[in-house]
């Protein structure tokens, strides 16, 4: 039989949405007098909808998480995964107890520690040890466990010389290595982690990935990671769970569930976005942009296998249109820059009025994962008027490959296909 | 045999609790946190000031020498045969606890979000270790209002230290869990209602001059014989009056007076707790 640690059952969580305050007392006494006085249910509950916040609700009620189901078992360490909004950080927050279930519940065996930040109650004027004390403290910890592991904690932080020195004084580095070391030796059978956690320089991520790894596979303890980073997972984790607005809707492996989570799950993807009025200036407005496969729709996965159409559509109001063009910056889901790229004026001029301007991207050009794009209005190609960070972000899928041929994933996110010549001699 | 299967787990994250459920055991097991909070919040008062543990006294100090010249020689009132310092000094520092313990937990939802919003242990550590703390201070300012008693009975003043000594520390706990009702049911409040953090700052200053602290109650029964019961009504005259009592022979110390101080803490105190409980699931949403 397996021993489950973790069993959430009905989990559902509604936020309000917009205002609090306004109109608060009144509406907390109607629904007192719906719950309490008469019996039924939340009439502002029940009107509640999906949490899809590209889509305009009609009520200001919204799930965060609706009726999820799982179990996680002893040593298993499990990825969460999910979009921006999918209820990933609601989850963690109900399982860390910061804020209770609306219905459903969570049963737990064992302690359970949660890191959704490192360094928390961190007072700026008390030393390094004091501040271990206190961090340990509230984390869970006695202090009879902490002065027992004192030492070990130290040692982890790399910051033995400033040990006695107020942590204000410490360097941003410093001050994270230590959070992490108080939080890396907690004693519960289950840990969760967010991955805000691997900050720091990249020996540092190394060390608090590597412990994250001793403490689910070396320790025996049950682990919740929740992470953007697929490869992190895939290497931390055995399991996995995607989230999509608000329900489970892949619960497996950890490879299996990236492999879901990057294929697009099948569910409508962010390869359009069309701009209201936000973004217009008197120069121009902008209208859409979108990512899609050629002569496939917008709402497909988009294969690496097939050339991609990056398309803009945006009105220039000026008559001297010419002056300008756009500047495109493409970041990795990590959100570091891989290239920047832009029209010159010879080979497309921006006119006057409405334009489509058409980037055509060749087949195998990307690697499968997520990009962001910024984009950038420039004038004269000297100064930059507007820009935008993350203003459209898309998720590029492993295209058809033959059987028998390697089926992993490259590193790096492009792999531009160049000219090549072998000269036999 | 579903029995046993629920037995098994350790803990139930479930919406809804029961009123009065407050996990004492989970309380005591995080009681090193609130040594460790109480020692944070001495050790980061003093921290990079010159005077340090000084400051302790300079308000309580310099508010008797304000109070004394005004409302003593100024106004001329009186102070039930007690030398003015005595009077003023005994008076402020018992309402500086009460109100340090009021003032800090109607604003614990608020300033802590930070913590609250990342880490789960008891919340009601908090509150309970703004009391302590505060308790740490009020020792320190009565070390302060000791040495003038010795100072004054050495001077031969009118006053004298009766056996009612003891019962210091039955007021001290009245007037702490006071200070903390009042300030739990605030802060839970203030999580979707902020107009009462307003109310705080001034309120607590209004209502010293609605408690015994800078007249003695006999004064106001022959002054002001018709309001006198408006004065009676504030649970905190009872208290001043028997703190006063307990450690200068003066002041209106009877059962009744006291009893009822005593009564309208437990009341408002059980309010509080139960306010709270209910606010501390979910106010993260709402802050």
């Amino acid at each position: 039989m397996s021993k489950s640690v973790i069993k959430v059952e009905h989990l559902s969580k509604a936020y309000q949405i917009g205002q609090i305050g306004t109109g608060t007392l009144s509406r907390d006494l109607e629904r007192l007098w719906v719950t309490k006085v008469r019996g039924k249910e939340d009439p502002f509950l029940r009107i509640g909808e999906v949490n899809d916040r590209s889509v305009k609700g009609e009520s200001d009620i919204v799930w965060s998480l609706r009726d999820v189901n799982f179990e996680i078992e002893q040593g298993d360490a499990v990825g969460i995964i999910g979009k921006n909004g999918a209820g990933k950080s609601t989850l963690l927050k109900l399982l860390s107890r910061v804020t209770a279930p609306t219905s459903g519940q969570i049963k737990i065996k064992g302690r359970i520690a949660s890191l959704l930040e490192v360094g928390t109650g961190f007072h700026p004027e008390l030393s390094g040890r004091e501040n271990i004390y206190l961090n340990g403290a509230i984390l869970g910890m006695r202090k009879k466990e902490i002065t027992r592991k004192l030492d070990e904690i130290i040692a982890f932080s790399g910051v033995e010389r400033y040990i006695d020195t107020p942590v204000k004084r410490y360097s941003s580095g410093m001050y994270v290595r230590l959070a992490f070391a108080v939080a890396a030796h907690l004693e519960s059978e289950v840990l969760i982690f967010d991955e805000v956690l691997a900050v720091g320089d990249a020996e540092f991520q190394r060390k608090c990935l590597g412990k994250m790894g001793d403490i689910s596979k070396g320790e025996g303890r049950t682990v919740l990671f929740v992470s953007h980073n697929m490869a992190a997972v895939k290497s931390l984790c055995n399991k996995g769970i995607v989230l999509e607005n608000g329900s489970v809707k892949f619960n497996g492996g950890a490879e299996q569930a990236v492999a879901y989570y990057l294929g697009g799950g099948g569910a409508q993807t962010m390869n359009k976005v069309v701009f209201d009025k936000k973004f217009q200036t008197p120069v121009f407005s902008l209208h859409e942009m979108s990512v899609r496969n050629l002569e496939k729709t917008v709402n497909e996965p988009i294969a690496e296998d097939l050339p991609i159409e990056l398309s803009t559509e945006i009105t220039f109001h000026e008559s001297d249109a010419d002056r300008y063009h756009l500047t495109f910056h493409l970041y990795n889901e990590l959100g570091e820059p891989l290239f920047s790229f832009h029209h010159t004026e010879e080979s497309a001029k921006i006119q006057s009025g409405r334009n489509q301007i058409v980037c055509r991207f060749p087949a195998h050009f990307f690697q499968s994962g997520n990009f962001n794009l910024a984009l950038f209005v420039v004038r004269d190609k000297r100064k930059s008027i507007f820009s935008e960070r993350d203003i459209l972000t898309f998720t590029v899928v492993d295209g058809q490959r033959e059987m028998g041929v390697f089926m992993g994933r490259e590193p790096g996110y492009i792999k531009p296909r160049f000219e090549w010549q072998i000269n036999g001699k | 045999m579903d029995n046993e299967q629920r037995d098994q787990w350790d803990l139930v994250i479930k919406g809804h609790r029961s009123l009065f459920e407050i996990n004492l055991r989970d309380l005591w097991r995080y009681r090193d946190l609130l040594l460790m909070f109480v020692k944070r919040d001495f050790v980061s008062f003093y921290k990079q000031t010159i005077l340090g543990p000084l400051w302790f006294f300079i308000q309580p100090i310099f508010t008797t020498l304000v109070f004394t010249f005004v409302f003593g020689n100024l106004a001329q009132m009186g102070t039930d045969g007690l030398p003015h310092i005595l009077f003023y000094l005994s008076g402020i520092t018992a309402w500086n606890y009460f109100a340090e313990c009021l003032t800090k937990t109607s604003t614990v939802f608020k300033d802590n979000t930070n913590i609250f919003g990342k880490v789960y242990f008891p919340r009601l550590i908090m509150p309970l270790s703004i009391v302590v703390s505060n308790l740490v201070r009020f020792g320190v300012q009565f070390l302060l209002l000791v040495a003038m008693m010795v100072y004054f009975g050495i001077n031969g003043a009118n006053f004298e230290v009766t056996s009612a000594v003891l019962f210091l520390p039955v007021i001290l706990l009245t007037m702490a869990l006071l200070g903390l009702g009042i300030g739990l049911i605030i802060t839970a409040m203030t999580t979707k209602y902020k107009d009462l953090t307003f109310l705080v700052t001034f309120g607590v200053q209004l209502l010293m001059y609605g408690t015994t602290v800078i007249y003695p109650l006999s004064e106001a029964k022959t002054k002001f014989k018709d309001y006198a019961w408006l004065i009676e009504l504030n649970p905190m005259t009872g208290i001043i009056e028997a703190f006063r009592f307990c450690l200068l022979g003066r002041g209106e110390f009877t059962l009744s007076s006291f009893g009822y101080s005593v009564l309208v803490t437990v009341v408002i105190l059980a309010l509080g707790t139960v306010i709270f409980n209910k606010t501390e699931k979910n106010f993260v949403d709402t802050i």
